[in-house]
């Protein structure tokens, strides 16, 4: 069923297409910059480059679409022959959702939350198909089983709010297919779901594109989605395209000096070591100057890159690059540079969690009113880890694994259902903040995920970094200021930072001002909390190595939580796999991401997506996320692909020790895993 | 979701219950009572003695307050000091009449601020806009007595289509009002919708730059479809809640319109009853006019409890 595929004609062409504002000098400023591409039927394109770098103005405008403010400054974008921006509003009304649709970012947001779901789904169905009203419920059923949700009939009577993330994601996609378009856009369809929820609805996408011989332009920040789902890539900088070409090539070894940078900032699994950092920062709309966009980040810039912006140069692998030196780029390194070290740990434990359970008591209003007992389910059971001085715990899972949770309770931020928190030198810790002295406060710090939100507004920098230090040590005046700015120097932000406000500051200055907060109080224990999910890979390799350096300097203890588990590799000593609150795995980080290891974490990195297309990962056995743990046997049970029998539900498994204190709780014995 | 309801209702009660206290007390604590002011100069020696016998002023105050909450509870307003007529029989003529100024006020009102509002929004910062946005503030900023004094300058001096005053006694029929009612009623009218079309411009705004609304013309919805079945639908839901505070003022706040026109109504009451000293009857104003700001926004908060989906499933799936 290849419509379209009868010419040769690209489904989608774009060509020398600037997008821009009107700046209120009057200047305009360009936000996207003379771009060219062609799509094809039946062809998957990425579109790739930092946050700004225009990518998703580019996949909008592609469906004839800018956002308010911005507006067309010269070139087209042709849908099957026709300019999207030459179009009456009728004519776009019949195209966008019908032969083309949109795949949107965050889907949570994108469904209208006063009309249920199927009435969303029928509506899609009335604008662009000619079934009748009677015909449709049987439609949106099979569209919703086509995406893999289960119950069908139940989801399409509720709101969008009734619906888990990757089960809103899994909407708008059947929303999207729902009038079998001719090509599909999307924009960061999987950022925010969990690794295997990911990876399931990435194979479902590529399995409809074969089918259906749709055509996707699939715009990530994500690599490695990108390898899985793409033919050919594009990367786009400072508003222009860069580079295109077969996926292959730009992912493995690519022809401009930034793709190059960008690869080499990516954790890789199999590496250990820190990735390198791409330095530097993408420039603002309208500061490109009039030689090469990338000039101030590049280690090969010439006198000509600052003069003359280059052309986009077809190379005789059939890429296509924007830049002078094509053949110096190869020597530009694609993986990190770092050396790698085993760091020798103390023997000093600094903290134990013993038998540690956490329980959150939710009762439904209907309960409440009827009076009846809150389930008590578990959320946390049974952890108990030790933790030596200076060492790094990588905590690794799916969203609800209590990963997160931990973290709240060793800070004591939310009372533990049992078990003890002990701090060495500080014996065992109160529960809760407000019980604790200020010594042991100051000695257990936090960052969060995200600085906009744990950084005052209207603070300056100085202040927010003052601010432990007046209030565990006392310090004012001149010593304060001193001390705020070796803190602000130690973070590699110079002193002109001080009196700026956090909104004046990039995402990743502002991590980097948490960080100062955090290490101002001197801590022995600093608790990460996805410190990096917020930032792009280039920004968040200089965050990853800050935190290496600052620990290698003070010999201080993380425990580090993220669910990207190339991130957890690069900076772990040890990591702990975690599932539904219970430990499956704990062990050194080499150990744990070799084989062999607990099927849960084989699942979860089999999932991981890494740049380099490869086979398919394998997939846990149900594609759900479960919402309670079961009540007897192991955790994993329901989902485990190597379940040997009624003994999983019965009992829970054993611990199962390795070498160097790896351990993994499974039936099954360790030379069969 | 029923617990809430329960919930919202006891605090209802308990601020009313709170209202009335206060009003008790600002009334006890100011100096002289009803006899001081009903006797005049001759309130002394025997003469008051009687009278605050009669009236049981002599009584301690608690006890008095209980009497008195516990008559308005069963519509018992007490007598009034001038003229010892029941209260409850004075108030119920006037405030029929001012729920008849409000309810047409509301009635012209409330269609044309969600219109104007829509209007606003849509056309943002273009002509209908500008012109919707310059009269709207217009509305609020000059003061309700001067667009009276326009109005009856136009309609009455120099038309002389409707009168400028009210004369109708306070217990005559409805239809004896109009059409002396319409002048007033104009003037609420222009304040009210100013107040709440500016909420609805600004939420339909909000809406028609959300995330669904733009998912929903990139799916191809037509225009005015994402204006009715996307936007309007979650736009609306905060005007419930000015347009409750518009409808509490309205009742509440008429004083100074209903003086102007000389209007019969619960404000004008209030006005004659202070000036006349009559506490128990300014008491009894108070007490309803509270009663009904607190009524009006519980139904409001109840109104969007139903049209909200996120609030009206809270009870049937968590999470």
């Amino acid at each position: 069923m290849m419509k379209g595929a009868e010419t040769n004609d690209p489904i989608i062409r774009v060509s020398e297409l600037s997008v821009g504002f009107t700046s209120r000098a009057g200047h305009t400023i360009p936000v996207l910059r003379d771009v060219d591409l062609a799509v094809f039927s039946g062809q998957s394109i990425g579109l790739v480059g930092e946050s700004g770098s225009g990518k998703s103005t580019l996949a909008l405008a592609m469906l004839g679409y800018m956002k308010r403010g911005l507006r067309l400054i010269r070139g087209e974008a042709r849908f099957a022959g026709s300019d999207m921006f030459a179009m009456t509003g009728r004519e776009l009304e019949a195209i966008r959702g019908g032969r083309l649709a949109l795949i949107p970012q965050n889907s949570g947001q994108s469904l209208t939350p006063s009309l249920r779901v199927g009435a969303q789904l029928s509506e899609a169905l009335e604008l662009h198909t000619a079934l009748a009203e009677s015909e449709r419920e049987a439609r949106i059923v099979r569209l919703l089983e086509q995406v893999r949700l289960p119950d069908p009939a139940e989801i399409a009577r509720r709101y969008p709010h009734e619906l888990s993330g990757g089960q809103q994601q899994r909407v708008a996609i059947a929303m999207a297919l729902a009038a079998e378009p001719e090509a599909l856009i999307l924009d960061e369809p999987t950022t925010g779901l969990d690794v295997t929820t990911q990876a399931h609805i990435l194979e479902l996408l590529r399995d409809l594109a074969s089918k259906a011989g749709m055509a996707m332009v699939y715009v990530s920040h994500d690599l490695g989605a990108i390898a899985r789902v793409c033919d050919r890539v594009v990367v786009m900088y400072a508003g222009e395209v860069v580079l295109e070409g077969w996926a292959r090539e730009v992912l493995r070894d690519p022809a401009h000096p930034y793709a190059r940078g960008l690869l080499a900032s990516i954790p890789k699994l199999k590496d250990p070591r820190l990735p390198t950092a791409l330095e530097g920062r993408p420039p603002a709309p309208g500061q490109a100057g009039r030689g090469c966009a990338f000039v101030a980040r590049c280690a090969i810039a010439a006198d000509k890159c600052r003069i003359t912006r280059p052309e986009l140069v077809l190379l005789p692998s059939g890429a296509r690059v924007r830049c002078h030196f094509p053949e110096r780029v190869g020597d530009l390194p694609l993986c990190s540079t770092g050396a790698y070290a085993v760091r020798e740990m103390a023997q000093d434990v600094i903290l134990s969690l013993g038998d540690l359970s956490i329980t959150y008591a939710r009762t439904g209003l209907l309960d409440q009113v009827l009076g009846r007992k809150p389930v008590m389910t578990p959320t946390v059971e049974g952890i108990s880890i030790e933790l030596a001085r200076g060492e790094t715990l990588g905590l690794v899972g799916e969203s609800g694994s209590g990963k997160s949770t931990i973290l709240k309770t060793v800070a004591g931020l939310m009372k533990p259902a049992g078990g003890r928190i002990e701090l060495a030198g500080s014996g065992p810790l109160p529960p809760l903040v407000e019980n604790r002295r200020p010594d042991q406060l100051r000695r257990i710090q936090l960052i969060f995920q995200n600085p906009d939100e744990s950084l005052n507004p209207r603070q300056t920098i100085a202040e927010i970094i003052a601010q432990p230090l007046k209030l565990y040590f006392g310090m004012a005046g001149e010593a304060l200021r001193q001390r705020t700015e070796e803190l602000l120097e130690s973070v590699r932000l110079g002193v002109h930072y001080m009196e700026r406000l956090p909104s004046q500051l990039s995402g990743g200055e502002k991590q980097r001002v948490a960080i100062a907060r955090a290490f101002a109080a001197q801590p022995d224990l600093v608790l990460c909390d996805e410190v990096t999910s917020a930032l792009d890979v280039s920004v968040q390799a200089a965050v990853l190595d800050l935190l290496d350096r600052l620990r290698r300097n003070r010999n201080t203890t993380y425990v580090f939580v993220s669910h990207d588990l190339a991130v957890v590799r690069a900076l772990s000593d040890r990591v702990a796999v975690l599932y539904q609150g219970r430990l499956c795995e704990i062990g050194p980080a080499a150990a744990v991401y070799s084989a062999p290891s607990h099927p849960y974490t084989q699942v979860l990195l089999g999932a991981v997506l890494e740049p380099g297309p490869g086979p398919a990962p394998p997939q846990a056995a149900a594609d759900v996320v479960e919402l309670s743990p079961p009540a007897t046997g192991c955790a994993f049970q329901r989902r485990c692909p190597k379940r040997i029998g009624p003994l999983c539900d019965s009992d829970a498994p054993p611990w199962r020790s390795g070498a160097d204190g790896h351990s993994i709780r499974c039936h099954i014995p360790w030379q069969e895993l | 979701m029923l617990r809430l309801v329960f919930r919202r209702l006891g605090l209802g009660a308990i601020t009313v219950g709170l209202v009335s206290l206060i009003i008790f007390a600002g009334v006890e604590i100011l100096p002289g009572d009803a006899c001081t002011a009903f006797l005049e100069r001759e309130a002394q020696g025997k003469l008051l003695e009687n009278c605050r016998n009669d009236l049981g002023l002599n009584r301690p105050a608690h006890a008095r307050y209980l009497e008195w909450a516990s008559g308005a509870l069963r519509g018992d307003l007490g007598l009034s000091a001038n003229g010892h007529k029941p209260i409850a029989e004075l108030v119920g003529y006037r405030l029929r009449n001012t729920l008849l100024l409000a309810f047409c006020s509301m009635l012209a009102g409330i269609p044309l601020a969600l219109f104007l509002g829509v209007v606003a929004a849509l056309w943002r910062d273009r002509l209908p806009d500008l012109a919707i946005s310059t009269v709207a503030i217009a509305a609020m900023t000059i003061p309700e007595f001067v667009s009276a004094t326009i109005l009856i300058l136009v309609f009455s001096i120099w038309l002389g289509w409707i009168p400028g005053i009210v004369l109708t006694p306070a217990d005559a029929s409805i239809a004896d009002f109009f059409p002396a009612v319409l002048l007033p009623v104009m003037v609420l009218t222009f304040v009210m919708t100013a107040h709440i079309l500016r909420t609805v411009r600004s939420s339909v705004i909000e809406a028609m730059a959300s995330d669904y609304a733009q998912m929903a013309a990139l799916k191809g919805v037509p225009y005015w479809r994402i204006v009715f079945r996307h936007v309007l639908p979650n736009a609306l839901l905060p005007a419930i809640n000015v347009v409750a505070l518009t409808i509490a003022w309205l009742l509440g706040g008429v004083v100074v319109i209903e003086t102007v026109f000389n209007y019969p109504g619960l404000g004008r009451m209030m006005i004659d009853s202070i000036s006349d000293r009559d506490l128990p009857v300014t008491q009894a104003i108070a007490l309803i006019i509270a009663s009904v700001y607190v009524g009006v926004n519980l139904a409001a908060d109840l109104l969007t409890m139903i049209a909200n989906p996120r609030l009206r499933t809270l009870h049937m799936r968590k999470g």
